[in-house]
């Protein structure tokens, strides 16, 4: 899961770029139908989708969007229809109960199961019970990431969030699941919880926590903390790599509360026009050399083991950033979609948060 | 004559076509949203919603905010505007150029270099260090936000009231001065009074986008102070609420009617009107 706000603009650009490119520079393009994919900002590798559309002779037509409350009603919609889409976890569990999504006829993505590792399949059924209708794309983890010139001591708790020592010096994750899962954890709840109580406990301490915090961001905590802005932020485990590469100061940590292991995975729309186009570019996509091409890319962990096992660095293959051993900590969960009404009172809750 | 209106119709057709496609029906579309709940039967709680605490207070906040930025940008802009005005027309084309030339860049960049500014290890806190002077530390608070939209908006102000400047006669001013008034007199009794019609247009330019702002608080202000503009923007992106955003829009809508309503009681011949 990613949240690219400030890439917004350049967008539309992109997107109308990419038609371009991919519908005049490919001569044997469009011979075989096309497949439409919606996809998160900046999470392919654009050399990717020419390999597919050079090997096969269909032409892609890529959008973007950048969060999943945007993309959901564009398909409930139906006004484009698309064919791959790329949501998280309790995303895919909204659109199939929501029956949005068609069964994946595995027959012609023999990549995936071949690939994949068990452990994300396992996983994956958190929110697709029976691993009908999601391919895993990428995973990860929630963490913090601290500046270590200037943090003094060693951090593994939520705990550190709230230390009067770092006021003005804490960036918070500004969304509503995200921020509710590290009040919800630091109180010790489910992050998944609709229990009232728990979820006025976890307000409270996120008010509380509120003159500490620099700032409400989204994918800017990278940058920031980059240029050293803050010592303290929540952070995706996939920019965590990519920080670590410009700012050798910066560590990141899995907290001992527990956190999200979130996972992003192809799906099929229902009324796809191109279902099996689809299909066949979701098993481009598990191709480990593919795989290994858009990990280096995006540097958000695969799931792919194939894939994994090709990275050459083996700082990168092992590191505990992109491939923790999950079963080190306690208390992983993953993002599960909990109803409207649930999503209602979350909402009004962090507008309680947002306006104190 | 009947042919004239013939072609006056022909071409004014596209536009008619355009504003159709793009004001009007999506307008409908916002009160359609905003009168409905899920289920698609009439309702006002979207309307009403606004009464509620966080909501009131974001729209409290809103109307505070713009409302400072309009009169920091009325002052700011008057003075400015007299001396455009005063010059000779070689000087004065090449002012005003320098005066929109950041238009022509994206609002949105503009105000991503103003976060690269401010912040704690940013240009001009490095600069200050530089000289041992103390850090200025308005980034993530309503200064902040107050500085961007003054930024990004004073063009918006200058450029009405300019015009309304130039097109002063000045023999309305000199027969002032011949009549004995001096400088001061001349300007309130005068110059002010005809140049209110760009005064009000300029501060409905200013008010009404500082009004439903909300990258400006994003940016600028760290997400940490809720304008109506953010509250209305997360309904449609991360809550998924389009009701309730379209409700609240629709409320806000009843403040940008009373401003423009106001000026166009002002300004009855569009003489402020730069566009």
């Amino acid at each position: 899961m990613k949240f690219r706000i400030s890439k917004l603009f350049f967008l539309p650009i992109c997107a109308i770029f990419f038609l371009f490119s991919s519908g005049c520079g490919n001569a044997a393009g469009n011979e075989n139908g096309e497949v439409v994919v919606y996809n998160w900002g900046e999470y392919l590798d654009p050399e990717a989708i020419s390999l597919f559309e050079e090997e096969t002779g269909i032409q892609v037509i890529y959008d973007e969007f950048e969060t999943n409350e945007i993309m959901f009603p564009k398909v409930e919609a139906g006004a484009t229809q698309y064919d791959v889409i790329c949501p998280s976890d309790y995303m895919i569990q909204k659109m199939i109960e929501n029956d949005l999504l068609a069964e994946l006829n595995f027959d012609n993505i023999p990549n995936a199961k071949a690939n994949i590792g068990t452990q994300y399949w396992d996983r994956s059924e958190e929110f697709d019970p029976d691993n009908k209708y999601s391919v895993p794309y990428c995973w990860g983890t929630v963490g913090i990431l601290y500046n270590k010139t200037m943090v003094d001591e060693p951090i593994d708790s939520w705990t550190v969030l709230w230390d009067e020592k770092y006021q003005d010096n804490i960036l918070m994750q500004d969304s509503v699941r995200d921020a509710f899962m590290v009040g919800l954890k630091l109180n010790g709840y489910s992050m998944n919880s609709t229990d009232a109580g728990e979820l006025e406990t976890a307000k409270n301490s996120l008010i509380q926590q509120k003159p500490l915090v620099q700032a409400y961001v989204v994918d800017q905590v990278r940058d920031k903390m980059i240029g050293n802005e803050a010592a303290i932020g929540v952070i995706y485990s996939g920019e965590a790599i990519y920080t670590q590469r410009e700012n050798p100061d910066l560590e990141y940590v899995i907290p001992k509360e527990g956190t999200n292991v979130w996972i992003d995975s192809w799906v099929i729309a229902k009324n796809a026009p191109n279902k099996e186009n689809g299909e066949k570019f979701i098993d481009f996509m598990c191709r480990p050399e593919i795989a290994l091409m858009n990990f280096e890319y995006i540097t958000y962990s695969t799931p792919n083991d194939a894939a994994r096992d090709l990275i050459e660095d083996d700082d990168i293959r092992n590191s505990p950033i992109a491939f923790p051993d999950l079963n080190q900590f306690q208390n992983l969960e993953t993002f599960q979609y909990l109803g409207e009404e649930a999503d209602q009172m979350y909402n009004s809750l962090w507008k309680e948060v947002k306006s104190e | 004559m009947k042919n004239n209106r013939l072609t006056g119709k022909l071409l004014s057709s596209p536009y008619i076509v355009w504003a159709v496609i793009f004001i009007i029906v999506p307008l409908g579309m916002v009160f359609y949203y905003g009168l409905t709940d899920k289920t698609g039967a009439f309702t006002i709680d979207n309307i009403t919603a606004v009464m509620s605490a966080e909501h009131a207070k974001a729209l409290w906040i809103s109307l505070g905010l713009s409302l400072i930025s309009t009169v920091i940008c009325f002052f700011l802009a008057y003075p400015l505007a007299m001396i455009l005005a005063n010059m000779n027309v070689s000087q004065h084309s090449f002012i005003v150029l320098i005066f929109i030339l950041p238009m022509w860049m994206n609002f949105l960049l503009r105000t991503l270099a103003w976060q690269t500014l401010l912040e704690k290890t940013g240009v001009i806190n490095n600069i200050l260090s530089f000289f041992h002077l103390p850090a200025l530390n308005i980034i993530n608070t309503p200064y902040a936000i107050i500085l961007g939209m003054v930024y990004n908006f004073l063009p918006f102000m200058v450029l009405p009231i300019y015009n309304s400047l130039v097109k002063i006669d000045a023999n309305v001013v000199n027969a002032a001065k011949d009549l004995g008034a001096n400088n001061i007199q001349t300007f309130f009794k005068i110059t002010l009074p005809l140049s209110i019609p760009g005064i009000i247009s300029g501060i409905t330019m200013v008010f009404i986008p500082a009004l439903t702002t909300f990258v400006i608080s994003k940016l600028l202000g760290g997400s940490k102070i809720l304008l109506i503009g953010n509250v209305i923007e997360e309904e449609f992106t991360q809550a998924g609420n389009w009701h309730l955003g379209s409700g609240l829009s629709i409320v806000l809508m009843v403040f940008i009617i009373i401003n423009m309503a106001a000026s166009a009681i002002f300004d009855k011949d569009g003489e402020g009107s730069f566009l």
